[in-house]
């Protein structure tokens, strides 16, 4: 068994240096690392790229290193509700580059699978395909999109053991293997770090030697961005 | 009289059949799921990785780690699958998802739509509706006919930034039922009850036509 435990979040931080692009796992505010961007605040690193579905709330997820200024540029699909990251975004402090959903997973798919660029409908006859490269399959037109090449992936998981291996709750699931696989070093915060052993070889949604270190994190908040309910009579 | 935003989604929900896999949208398209005909199973699928999504939770029974695309606590019903983002698109452009529907701002008598952006204001952006419209076969559109100034947004080309390109096959609006027909245009279906055919086409900026007397639309549950 290789460990891969690290004994606080700090250490997970090993080799963050300002300027790196770096990946951040979660869905609006579903499955983030929340323990590694309080972490990443408070080591004060600047500058980074961050590749992210969306750019967190004010005050909340991605929108505590938006506070701070830590980010230069946001690649996302959707980054809607963050008073703090439109204003920066109106007055040019921050670039952000916005890219369709599926297009997003699938770059990070292909840098976890030694696949360097693919083919993809999204986006033809859009502004998304502007310079890039258009090839006809089928009788149908595609873009050429590239992986991602990012430092480090930060990602969050229900259960997690110490050779690595992640196992996920519900949606919280979304972009976190697909970073997993994507990071050159890729942190894991777990919710449960459980004796290895103890997760079903059988359902493992990440295998460990996509991890790089991990920890379990505390404190978890999972505040929810939209909730909505059925009354009760 | 027009339909509501109810009376569009009951009308859509006509459009469903059993054993599809539906991805509904934002908005209105949510509201599809209200009125699923009976006799038939249909699956929804949300793209941040659920196939069997069911209805919004009991009060105090939310779960943060249980949302659709829309950020929505949802729950989940026997059955259900999660899965990873780039499986989830990987569904939906080997199009095993049989129905999308989705809001837009702009349609035109191409089936181009535009829905993620307006120049000049804040651009939230496209979430996965680009991967959406550039796969999915069965597209329809659920909107308002006019702009909130009045405008029409059937138009012979769409003005804004387009979202994907002859993709849209139908379109339900709080007036009528169309087509898209690459050769000639918006074909008009059905009109919502007591809503003209003249009104119709004056409110309709791109080439509209139509096959025969238009009937109107069949609404069981009658204006909500």
């Amino acid at each position: 068994m290789i460990d891969k435990r690290v004994a606080h979040v700090d250490a997970a931080l090993e080799g963050l240096e300002d300027g790196m692009t770096v990946l951040f796992g979660g869905f609006g505010l579903c499955g983030i690392p929340e323990n590694t961007i309080a972490a990443v605040r408070s080591r004060g690193t600047k500058n980074l790229t961050c590749i992210c579905n969306n750019a967190g709330v004010d005050g909340f997820g991605l929108g505590l290193l938006l506070e701070t200024r830590q980010i230069k540029k946001m690649i996302s699909s959707y980054v809607g509700e963050n008073e703090e990251f439109e204003r920066q975004m109106l007055s040019g402090e921050l670039d952000v580059e916005l890219i369709p959903q599926g297009t997003l997973a699938e770059r990070c798919r292909a840098a976890g699978s030694g696949i360097p660029a693919f083919y993809t409908p999204a986006g033809y006859g859009t502004e998304v395909a502007e310079g890039k490269e258009i090839r006809v399959f089928h009788g149908k037109p595609h873009i050429l999109e590239h992986a991602f090449d990012a430092s480090f992936a930060f990602v969050k998981a229900w259960k997690g053991d110490a050779s690595g291996n992640l196992v996920f709750k519900g949606t919280a699931r979304n972009f976190n293997p697909l970073m997993a696989m994507a990071g050159k070093i890729t942190v894991a915060e777990v919710e449960e770090l459980v004796p290895v052993g103890a997760l079903d070889p059988n359902n493992i949604h990440v295998p460990g030697i996509f991890v790089h270190r991990i920890f379990q994190g505390d404190r978890y908040e999972k505040r929810i961005e939209n909730r909505t309910v059925r009354k009760r009579n | 009289m027009a339909l509501d935003k109810n009376g569009i989604a009951q009308r859509i929900a006509q459009e469903l059949r059993d054993g599809w896999y539906v991805n509904l949208g934002i908005g209105i398209p949510t509201l599809v799921a209200n009125y699923i005909p009976e006799g038939i199973a249909i699956e929804f699928q949300s793209e941040n990785g659920i196939l069997g999504m069911g209805p919004f939770p009991w009060e105090g029974e939310e779960d943060p780690d249980l949302i659709n695309a829309g950020k929505q606590t949802i729950t989940a019903l026997p059955g259900a699958a999660y899965f990873d983002s780039a499986m989830s698109f990987g569904m939906i452009r080997a199009k095993k998802v049989q129905l999308t529907v989705l809001g837009a701002m702009e349609v035109s008598e191409y089936g181009d739509i535009a829905n993620w952006k307006i120049p000049g204001k804040m651009v939230k952006g496209m979430g996965g509706a680009m991967d959406l419209v550039a796969s999915a076969e069965n597209i329809i559109v659920a909107m308002q006919h006019t702009n909130p100034r009045g405008e029409s947004k059937l138009l012979s080309a769409c003005t804004l930034p387009i979202t994907g390109v002859r993709c849209v096959k139908k379109i339900v609006t709080d007036l009528a039922v169309l087509a898209i027909d690459q050769e000639r245009g918006f074909v008009l279906l059905e009109r919502a009850p007591g809503v003209s055919v003249e009104e119709i086409i004056a409110k309709t900026a791109g080439k509209i036509v139509m096959d025969g007397p238009v009937p109107e639309m069949f609404l069981p549950y009658s204006a909500s």
